[in-house]
């Protein structure tokens, strides 16, 4: 187990001129010892880059990557000691389960009796005891990806167990299951855990702290709860939930803030700059207000829709469109009416040049 | 005719006349000629007699038949002893990507371009101890090499031909198989810690099964027909040391016009490379799946 720092940018081109022509721009991060991580962003955010320079398997173009404070950028995945599982199954069609388990202390010389012991154990964690003897070629997609699990896991002494989208080939029904298999995994073996997704839902329930990135940067690292109630960035804001932040161009001047056509007193409090605004409120925030209610907008209603576990208002308010999640009992104005809805509240987040104002 | 019953319409068998009638004259008709010239003796043009099994009989006895067919067995062997291996070896040695991986590719195919009878006279050429660069060479390092003179030397001649001309073409093969292997197996055995051999042994040998199943049955069968190239080279000497299963045939059918043992012998011929490509076939098939099952049980 291992403190992870990294301080370091990487670039795939051998001269890099610009910020495009990194996957990742210069960052500085830390990694705890025996935390559970998720780094989350879309498709070519450089979340994989950041994975592999973690394992060993990329060298980055420039800087460095410390566990415990020791030097490691150019230390191979061995030495580093460090277990990685991959998105597609990756399995050792020759070998049985049970030799695919081994394989990785096998190839460390662990005694016999100790291998058949971790094999053993971990089978069981991931309820494939039935299954040791069988040939792995054989197997679905889904047995596989728990064998490549499996041998993630099976070393008790590594530094990190990396994991780079690992259930986009699982079933929906059995990708709730190995999630919590994980996480208990994580509470059991105290290990630290890294996780790589582009599903938020699945990053939001895995890990206790979230790294979202967006092109080859850093957006933000915090719990899940701090990534919804506070982004630190307007992507973030817009990235995680469902649907994302609405947000709203305002101008601040003299106290009161102009939002889409309306002006509106500032919160008491909150000393806003001048100047323009972003105004970010999340759905499930957005609620109904009396007529005239300070901080809400009078709306028009487009859309209700009824998504089963609740109810979804698409509304419009000069050119922008609001979306507001509500509890399936509430009654709603029906589409054509007005609603006014409170932008301005305590969990409302303000942003100039897409950065969050603390 | 009831409403219930399907019209008749035969017109379909007229659509698969063609193929037919392609197979029919490339494939049947030649091989039933040759079944035609088996079981007759023909004394001239306007004299034959049917004469059953006898000269499948006969060639069944013939002793020299025997030795041709013994030396060819010991030399397909050989052709797939080395050059499975040695195609292996060169595959893995190729570098993988960049303008490297397209010259060495060409390099590699050059040999595969030649004709093979010229295949043959390059090597006649190179091995003379006269003018050619690798008899004389051999010569002036005190080895008593001469292929026209000694048997073994014409035969490791014939051997080191097939494998300069055919060992690109396995190695072909398990190049195609080995790029197909995602990176992430790599990735993987390098996370797990595997060894260089362990690599091989559990990722690029498994995966290149298919191919060097179609690399094994390939030089198997071509090697078992060989004919040009010795019948460039030596000429099927010194006496019999290289004369091979198709230049006997020859000699019997075009050199001493014995058409029925030769028609009765090519029969024999097709079913021994059939029932051979069949055992080696199901062999592979199953190395690697059915043996490790049984292992698991122990």
């Amino acid at each position: 187990m291992a403190h992870i720092t990294l301080d370091l940018a990487h670039s795939y081109k051998p001269r890099p001129q610009q910020d495009s022509d990194y996957a990742l721009l210069p960052l500085a991060m830390e990694f705890q010892d025996g935390g559970a991580y998720a780094l989350l962003g879309p498709s070519g955010c450089g979340k994989t880059t950041m994975l592999n320079i973690m394992s060993g398997l990329l060298v980055p173009s420039h800087g460095k990557v410390l566990f415990d404070g020791r030097d490691v950028t150019r230390a191979t995945p061995q030495d580093r000691n460090i277990a990685q599982v991959f998105q597609f199954p990756v399995i050792y069609d020759t070998m049985t389960v049970a030799e695919n388990l081994a394989f990785p202390l096998k190839n460390r010389k662990l005694p016999e009796a100790r291998i058949r012991e971790r094999v053993g154990r971990i089978a069981e964690m991931l309820e494939m005891s039935g299954q040791l003897d069988q040939r792995a070629a054989g197997l679905a997609a889904d047995a596989k990806q728990k064998i490549s699990l499996g041998r993630g896991l099976v070393r008790e002494d590594v530094a990190a167990v990396l994991f780079d989208e690992p259930l986009t080939v699982i079933d929906p029904h059995l990708k709730w299951q190995l999630r919590r298999k994980l996480k208990q995994i994580h509470h059991e073996l105290k290990l630290t855990l890294i996780y790589v997704t582009h599903d938020q839902v699945e990053a939001l329930t895995f890990a206790d702290q979230v790294v979202v990135m967006s092109r080859g940067k850093v957006m933000q690292l915090g719990t899940p709860d701090a990534l919804f109630e506070r982004p630190q960035h307007q992507f973030v804001g817009h990235f995680i939930g469902s649907p994302g932040m609405n947000f709203l161009p305002a101008q601040s001047a003299a106290g009161r803030l102009q939002v889409a056509g309306h002006a509106l007193e500032q919160p008491a409090g909150r000393g806003l700059p001048e100047g323009a605004l972003q105004v970010g409120v999340r759905p499930e925030y957005l609620a109904l207000a009396q007529p005239g209610a300070a901080g809400a907008l009078p709306c028009t209603v487009q859309r209700v829709q009824d998504i089963g576990t609740y109810q979804m208002l698409t509304a419009q308010v000069g050119e922008h469109l609001l979306r507001a999640r509500f509890a399936p009992e509430q009654r709603l104005p029906a589409p054509g009416e007005t609603a006014w809805l409170q932008v301005l509240g305590a969990h409302t987040c303000y942003y100039q040049n897409e950065e969050l104002l603390p | 005719m009831s409403a219930t019953t399907k019209p008749v319409n035969q017109k379909a068998w007229f659509l698969i006349l063609p193929v037919l009638l392609c197979v029919a004259f490339s494939a049947i008709v030649p091989l039933m000629t040759v079944v035609n010239y088996s079981v007759q003796d023909i004394i001239s043009p306007e004299r034959r007699v049917f004469v059953g099994t006898e000269w499948f009989a006969a060639v069944m006895r013939d002793e020299e038949l025997h030795a041709a067919l013994w030396r060819q067995l010991t030399f397909s062997l050989a052709v797939l002893l080395v050059e499975i291996p040695l195609g292996i070896l060169l595959a893995l040695s190729m570098p993988a990507q960049g303008w490297k991986a397209s010259a060495v590719l060409v390099l590699v195919a050059l040999s595969l371009l030649i004709p093979w009878n010229v295949v043959g006279t390059i090597w006649q050429i190179y091995g003379r101890t006269d003018i050619g660069l690798l008899g004389a060479a051999l010569q002036s390092m005190g080895i008593d090499y001469n292929y026209t003179g000694h048997a073994s030397d014409a035969w490791v001649t014939v051997l080191v031909m097939d494998v300069w001309h055919w060992t690109p073409l396995v190695a072909l093969l398990c190049y195609a198989g080995l790029r197909s292997i995602p990176d992430a197996y790599y990735q993987a055995a390098r996370i797990d810690g595997a060894s260089k051999l362990a690599v091989f042994r559990y990722i690029q040998l498994p995966k290149m099964r298919g191919v060097l199943m179609i690399a094994v049955l390939l030089r198997f069968m071509d090697s078992f027909m060989i004919y040009t190239e010795p019948f460039v080279l030596t000429g099927g000497g010194p006496g019999n040391a290289t004369t091979f299963l198709s230049q006997y045939l020859t000699q019997k059918a075009v050199g001493q016009f014995d058409l029925g043992p030769a028609a009765a012998f090519s029969l024999i011929y097709f079913l021994i490379i059939l029932l051979l490509c069949f055992i080696l076939y199901n062999w592979m098939q199953r190395v690697g799946t059915t043996a490790k099952e049984g292992a698991g049980h122990e």
